[in-house]
């Protein structure tokens, strides 16, 4: 059984706690054990307050890092922004001895140091190459016969430069963890793009930020999906309020629901329903609640 | 007349602070090739929003008009501009550390000092509530989870490394400022 420490971030754990519980059972059938990562704080932010301060950002970073550098174990995160701020910040730190300096001599104040002994894992990438496709087909008990939109979001896979995921126009891995479960990953229209929330944009323009994510709605529309699949609560948080703020500022309604990889998995292994938060979304569609209802065979 | 630019209004020791960041200096070796506004999101959204003009004006030192621009804090991060460039400009790298000295130059936007003061306060840029706590027990977790919410002492350790780097300060309150 191998072991990760698992770092929840902000919105799985206080928004989505769906995706936090489905990533622990989920994992857990796959023979990965999730430790917690006690005490841990924001990623933080890399858009946002790695653009703010620089020292702070990397600090608060290296502090996550350095709380599972204690525990032995590799970190597991199941979110791109997340992903982002701690494999940026743990590469810088263990590149630029410079860095590192200032950074744990702030880190030597509360009593931890830097030392550059682990890696930090994304759930997709981390299924794609230490898993396996096979073995996730293997762990399906329900094949989710659903058309989906897959959206891979931006950090994930961009900067190419510090994730070596291959290609950040046409990448396939997340789509064939996707088929892996039954369901189709349909093409759809600038599916590599943006979902508008990242870098503060959010906070700071808000309409602006809609519209982004307005585009992918209706290019996923037009492609006739049951649901969206991400593996980021971030974007997850913008697809799924952000059809409420569009529906109340902009008039649109698309019922689209959202959902996250470890969830999908959790449907496709027979999971109790309750135990996944699917239903705790803002956007609720009787539509794919009946159809998830008849692929899994009266499966609460 | 109001399209002339003075090159004594450039700030040559503004333009030293941006190319700090590694891969901003590249932006000296652009050719207007335009890959990476024409492939920019939020540029399909905002047409005032121009990563290339806002670089260039950088390698001009052309500081406060670049960091008094609304533009600044539009970018999403999502690389895609960062990925194209042909002269390996860190197009995105370079936008953040112009958002670090427009901060430092005390221009900041209300929203971003309010969640900054959040994760201060609550070591979470977006922290837990009651809500999520209901939704938590809902899908058999505990209601409050194993992060700093739970731990007093590692809230302590995120206050303290806050204080050290000065980052309260920096996105205090401006009223409190004054």
């Amino acid at each position: 059984m191998s072991k990760l420490s698992f770092f929840l971030g902000c919105i799985a754990p206080n928004r989505y706690p769906g995706i936090e519980a489905a990533t622990i059972t989920t994992l857990g059938k796959l023979g990965i054990e999730l430790e917690d990562l006690k005490g841990a704080s924001c990623c933080p932010a890399p858009g946002v307050f790695r653009s703010f301060d620089k020292i702070t950002w990397l600090a608060l970073a290296s502090r996550n890092v350095t709380l599972s550098e204690e525990m032995g174990l590799d970190i597991l995160t199941v979110c791109n922004g997340c992903f982002g701020s701690l494999v940026d910040a743990n590469n810088l730190m263990k590149e630029d001895s410079k860095l590192r300096e200032e950074v744990n001599k702030i880190l030597a104040e509360i009593g931890h140091e830097f030392k550059g002994t682990i890696k930090v894992r994304h759930i997709i990438e981390y299924l794609s190459q230490e898993v396996g496709v096979q073995k996730i087909k293997e762990a399906v008990t329900i094949p989710m016969d659903l058309n989906i939109a897959l959206h891979y979001g931006c950090h994930l896979v961009k900067p190419s430069n510090e994730r070596h995921l291959g290609s950040t126009e046409n990448p396939r891995f997340f789509d064939e963890l996707v088929e892996a479960t039954g369901a189709t990953s349909v093409d759809y229209e600038d599916k590599m793009a943006c979902c508008g929330a990242g870098g503060g944009a959010r906070t700071a323009v808000l309409d602006t930020s809609l519209q982004m994510v307005m585009n992918k709605l209706e290019n996923m529309k037009a492609a006739g999906v049951d649901c969206i699949i991400d593996a980021c609560p971030f974007c997850h948080l913008q697809f799924d309020v952000g059809q409420t703020e569009i529906k109340k500022k902009f008039d649109k309604s698309y019922d689209i629901p959202v959902v996250h990889y470890s969830q999908l998995l959790g449907l496709a292994m027979g999971l109790p329903l309750d135990e996944l938060g699917i239903d705790q979304n803002l956007i609720v569609n009787e539509e794919f609640n009946k159809k998830i209802e008849k692929i899994r065979g009266g499966v609460k | 007349m109001s399209d002339i630019i003075n090159t004594s209004d450039f700030d040559p020791e503004f333009r030293k602070e941006v190319f700090e960041e590694p891969g901003a200096e590249k932006i000296v070796l652009c050719f207007n090739c335009t890959g990476c506004t024409s492939g920019c999101p939020m540029a399909d959204q905002e047409s005032e929003y121009n990563i290339r003009k806002f670089l260039r004006m950088a390698n001009l030192g052309m500081k406060d008009q670049l960091l008094n621009s609304p533009y600044i804090w539009y970018c999403t991060t999502c690389y895609k501009c960062q990925e194209r460039c042909p002269q390996g400009v860190k197009n995105v790298d370079t936008m953040l550390k112009i958002r670090t000295i427009a901060i430092k130059n005390g221009i900041m936007l209300d929203n971003h000092r309010k969640v900054s003061q959040l994760v201060i306060k609550f070591g979470h840029a977006v922290p837990i509530n009651d809500d999520a706590k209901e939704k938590r027990k809902a899908v058999g977790l505990p209601d409050t989870p194993p992060t700093v919410h739970k731990f007093e002492d590692a809230l302590g350790e995120v206050q303290k490394v806050i204080k050290i780097a000065g980052f309260d300060t920096l996105v205090a309150d401006q009223e409190a400022d004054s």
